[in-house]
């Protein structure tokens, strides 16, 4: 059980495999700054990877990789209740096969059952700027909501903003997500995802390639995103700027003949230009998770997809409210919703031609309780996903 | 010739309270000194040497004998040169260069100028109603600030410009006239800061509005140079005038601090916005010798805080009591001096450290500076912040506009739902909305069943707080009062739910 990781069938050349790359994490980073791929280093094998990387350790490093301890690496897992799933596994997500240089073992944070059923599902990556708008984040976690809700597993990082609304979304939605790490799976990054780290192990899982008490390296985030990327069967990018490591994601999930799909935001904000130069190049346009759910199963399933969002179960009374809301909304609230998905979506900004502030006070605080709208920094209002 | 002893009445300022210090001179033959005993401080030590100059610049003598003057009680430690007045007198008496029966009625105070001036002091209003408490006739006081001691009822005011001058009110002379009263000076100073200023601004001018009717504290948010520190500075023109004892109990405190500089009463509510380095006992008083702090100067005014978030955390929580009670208690020795500290909370900050988050600008800020931001404002103090308003830079357009109210004219709406609200809390010592505790809130705010409902709905889907609750209600209240309503509909509670603070939200948080 979740309790106490079970890595008992974890064989001893792929753990020894995932000890080296961590060993040999401080050599991997220099090679990566050197402008060495990734891949190319990955995909060594491991006499060749201490050939090429160990320098002046190589025959230490040799003689600890003669002399590995498959049983204490397996303890050092379920210590911390973490189950390692190595490539000769058949739990073995097999997506991940496709990679060149796919991870040795998966180091799996929450019930490994669990985990298995929710790879075999599905699953859609989603992600984006660290920074998101609130309007991105508002997408990423109603994106998130509804593709949980409608059994899909959410895959993303865990990283601050979109990656974080998404999996958040789809804790709301029913606890269908992955949290890829870059570092070990037992250690939160970025710390302040604390909680969220928790809540995810105990409904989805988290996982990672590197064994536990590895540190998180710059290159161990790239590398991370390959996982992401093989995982789901659809990269979903929400908001990423002109240089966004999102886009890495995206370009990775392209290599190994993925679909990338990004979500539009105002063709003048900054933080959409990395996904509007995706859309141009011919990624596919998400309006929402309908749309997603349609480039999944085609255009039937899309509408059962909505059906579906509707009937959100940990929110019946709010989602059926907020629709019977929307179907009554007397116009004036619907002249004031659209003003505020244009671009008007502050108070100064609504009252600027002479409105009365009450009324759009009052209008603002009505389409929030009926769940179209959310407060969000700077006196901003977003429609809600 | 025989030692002869002389006492003088005049008075201590401890914090802002007056206490009666008799000064006693011993004047007998012996080797001349001039010694002042009762635990005194530096200044009074120092008043030896200007009382001796203004005697004999006064054309008195000074007599070269053994001189000893006590401070009594010698208990309480007397700091400022404020007893000049009293050590001189006591010692024209004690030489017999005055006759002793005019010391039984009057008591004197003032700082002594090398010339024999008697110069304008702290304190003087405390120091009339310590005269009147004392059951002294009257008090004599420097010229300047004869009006202020004049504002006590009951007492006679000798308005005096020397030590000469006030020879002669003890030896039975005329009284002199008092000043003629001058008109404010700070009113006309505050007449030049008014709503009409301002260009746009449609919400925080709405916002301040219901703020002053209903005394509501306030949190500002917005980006450097959006115009919060010119929206709060007018704040105290949209607020009543002050009522005789509100002016009465203002110029004790200012003039106790020494910043009354208006010769009468304070006619205009204080505004005072302490920069964000002050420390908890400059904030909210304290010191060695208890010193009314800028939560009291603001004492029925405004308490501005720009960069809230720049304070230090004790200099915030030290705010608590002063916002809870209404006034600080100072414990110094086996004294406890109270301060009234009832202002209103104008808070202002910036959405993130670099100011630009949420604006049309990029935010440069790092998550850690934004998490770190997040934290030094959440605390207890938000829980006394009835209203967020969000400042924007107003558009080019709207620069140019025509101003769109004046400030006599949201006043007038204010008092009228002031008095809306003095008439329905009568009964309890709550005077405007924002003094209502969720008792008093249950009590008196009345709300339909449509506005009852939309609430029950906020509070169940989670943006309300139990306490934003009430404080939703609060601020419905005073939006119903400004309309002329004392019931609170549905309009009311909407326009108030907009204006609610922000509840850390839960996903925001996790995310």
């Amino acid at each position: 059980m979740s309790g106490r990781g079970d890595s008992s069938r974890a064989c001893a050349v792929c753990l020894r495999r995932s000890w080296l790359i961590a060993r040999l994490a401080g050599a991997i980073e220099l090679a990566w700054a050197a402008r060495r791929p990734l891949p190319s280093v990955l995909a060594l094998g491991d006499a060749e990877l201490i050939a090429a990387l160990g320098g002046e350790r190589r025959d230490r490093l040799t003689d600890e990789w003669s002399r590995f301890d498959a049983a204490a690496a397996r303890r050092r897992c379920s210590d911390r209740a973490v189950t390692a799933i190595c490539r000769c596994d058949e739990r073995y997500p097999a997506p991940l096969r496709e990679l060149p240089d796919a991870p040795a073992v998966l180091h799996v944070l929450g019930d490994p059952e669990r985990f298995v059923t929710l790879v075999e599902r599905d699953c859609v990556a989603i992600v984006g700027a660290r920074r998101g708008t609130p309007y991105g984040l508002e997408q990423a976690r109603g994106l998130g909501r509804a593709l949980a809700a409608a059994g899909v597993t959410v895959v993303s990082g865990m990283a601050l903003g979109v990656d974080s609304a998404a999996h958040v979304g789809a804790l709301d939605g029913g606890g269908t997500t992955l949290a890829v790490l870059a570092g070990g799976v037992e250690r939160p990054y970025p710390s302040s995802k604390r909680q969220l780290h928790a809540r995810i192990a105990a409904a989805g899982a988290v996982v990672s390639e590197l064994p536990p008490g590895t540190a998180v390296r710059r290159w161990t985030f790239p590398a991370r995103n390959r996982i992401i990327a093989a995982l789901g069967r659809l990269t979903v990018v929400v908001e990423a700027g002109e240089r966004s490591g999102s886009l890495i994601t995206a370009a990775l999930s392209l290599d190994l003949g993925r679909d990338v799909a990004a979500m539009p935001g105002l063709v003048t904000s900054p933080a959409s230009a990395g996904t509007h130069a995706l859309i141009v190049d011919g990624a596919r346009l998400v309006r929402g998770a309908h749309d997603v759910l349609e480039l999944l199963y085609g255009a039937a399933a899309g509408e059962e997809g909505t059906a579906a969002e509707g009937g959100r179960p940990e929110r019946q009374g709010e989602g059926a409210s907020a629709e019977a809301g929307a179907e009554r909304l007397p116009a004036d609230l619907t002249l004031l919703l659209e003003r505020v998905g244009g671009g008007c979506d502050t108070v100064a900004a609504l009252t600027a031609d002479g409105t009365a502030v009450d009324g759009v006070l009052a209008g603002l605080a009505q389409l929030e309780l009926r769940g179209l709208v959310r407060r969000a920094e700077g006196g901003r209002y977003v429609c809600r996903a | 010739m025989a030692a002869v002893l002389s006492r003088v009445a005049t008075f201590a300022i401890d914090g802002i309270d007056p206490r009666p210090v008799w000064v006693e001179v011993d004047v007998r033959a012996g080797l001349p000194t001039f010694r002042v005993v009762g635990m005194v401080g530096t200044a009074v030590r120092e008043s030896r040497d200007r009382v001796r100059a203004a005697i004999l610049n006064s054309g008195f003598e000074f007599p070269a004998r053994r001189i000893t003057a006590n401070l009594a009680p010698a208990s309480l430690p007397k700091v400022g040169p404020g007893f000049d007045a009293g050590l001189a007198v006591g010692l024209l008496a004690a030489s017999g260069q005055l006759p002793a029966e005019g010391l039984e009625r009057w008591a004197v105070f003032g700082e002594l100028s090398l010339g024999g001036e008697l110069r304008p002091c702290r304190g003087v209003l405390s120091a009339a109603e310590g005269a009147r408490r004392s059951g002294l006739k009257g008090l004599i006081v420097p010229r300047e600030r004869a009006r202020e001691a004049a504002l006590v009822e009951g007492l006679e005011v000798a308005a005096v410009r020397s030590l000469r001058d006030m020879a002669d009110v003890l030896d039975g002379g005329a009284l002199p006239e008092l000043p003629e009263p001058v008109e404010p000076e700070d009113a006309a100073s505050q007449a030049s800061l008014d709503l009409s200023d301002v260009r746009g601004h449609a919400l925080p001018l709405r916002a301040l509005e219901i703020a002053a009717a209903g005394g509501h504290n306030l949190l500002m948010e917005g980006p450097p140079g959006s115009g919060k520190t010119m929206l709060a500075r007018r704040l105290p023109t949209l607020l009543p005038p002050l009522t005789l004892d509100e002016a009465l109990e203002v110029t004790r405190i200012h003039s106790a601090a020494g910043i009354h500089r208006h010769p009468g009463l304070a006619r205009t509510r204080p505004f005072r916005g302490p920069h964000h380095t002050i420390s908890a006992s400059g904030l909210v008083g304290g010191g060695h010798v208890p010193a009314p702090g800028e939560a009291s100067l603001a004492h029925h005014g405004v308490l501005f805080l720009d960069e809230l978030s720049e304070f230090s955390r004790s200099s915030l929580e030290a705010l608590r009591q002063p916002l809870e009670d209404g006034h600080v208690a100072i414990v110094r020795g086996q004294r406890a001096l109270l301060f009234p500290t009832r202002f209103m909370l104008v808070a202002a900050t910036n959405p993130c450290p670099c100011g630009f988050a949420g604006s049309d600008r990029a935010c440069s800020c790092s998550d850690a500076e934004l998490a770190r931001h997040r934290r030094r404002l959440s605390g207890p103090l938000l829980d006394r912040l009835d209203l967020l308003m969000t400042v924007a830079r107003p558009t080019a357009e709207e620069l140019r506009s025509p101003a769109a109210v004046t400030s006599a004219v949201v006043r007038e709406r204010v008092l009228a739902a002031r008095e809306r609200q003095q008439r329905r809390l009568r009964d309890c010592d709550a005077r405007c909305n924002g003094q209502l505790d969720a008792r008093l809130v249950r009590m008196h705010v009345r709300t339909d069943e449509a506005a009852q409902r939309a609430l029950a709905r906020a509070y169940d889907a989670g943006a309300l707080s139990a306490r934003g609750h009430d404080r939703v209600l609060r601020v419905a209240s005073t939006i119903a009062d400004l309309d002329g309503r004392d019931h609170v509909g549905l309009d009311d509670v909407m326009q108030s739910l907009a204006l609610r603070l922000r509840i850390a939200d839960s996903w925001e948080a996790a995310a």
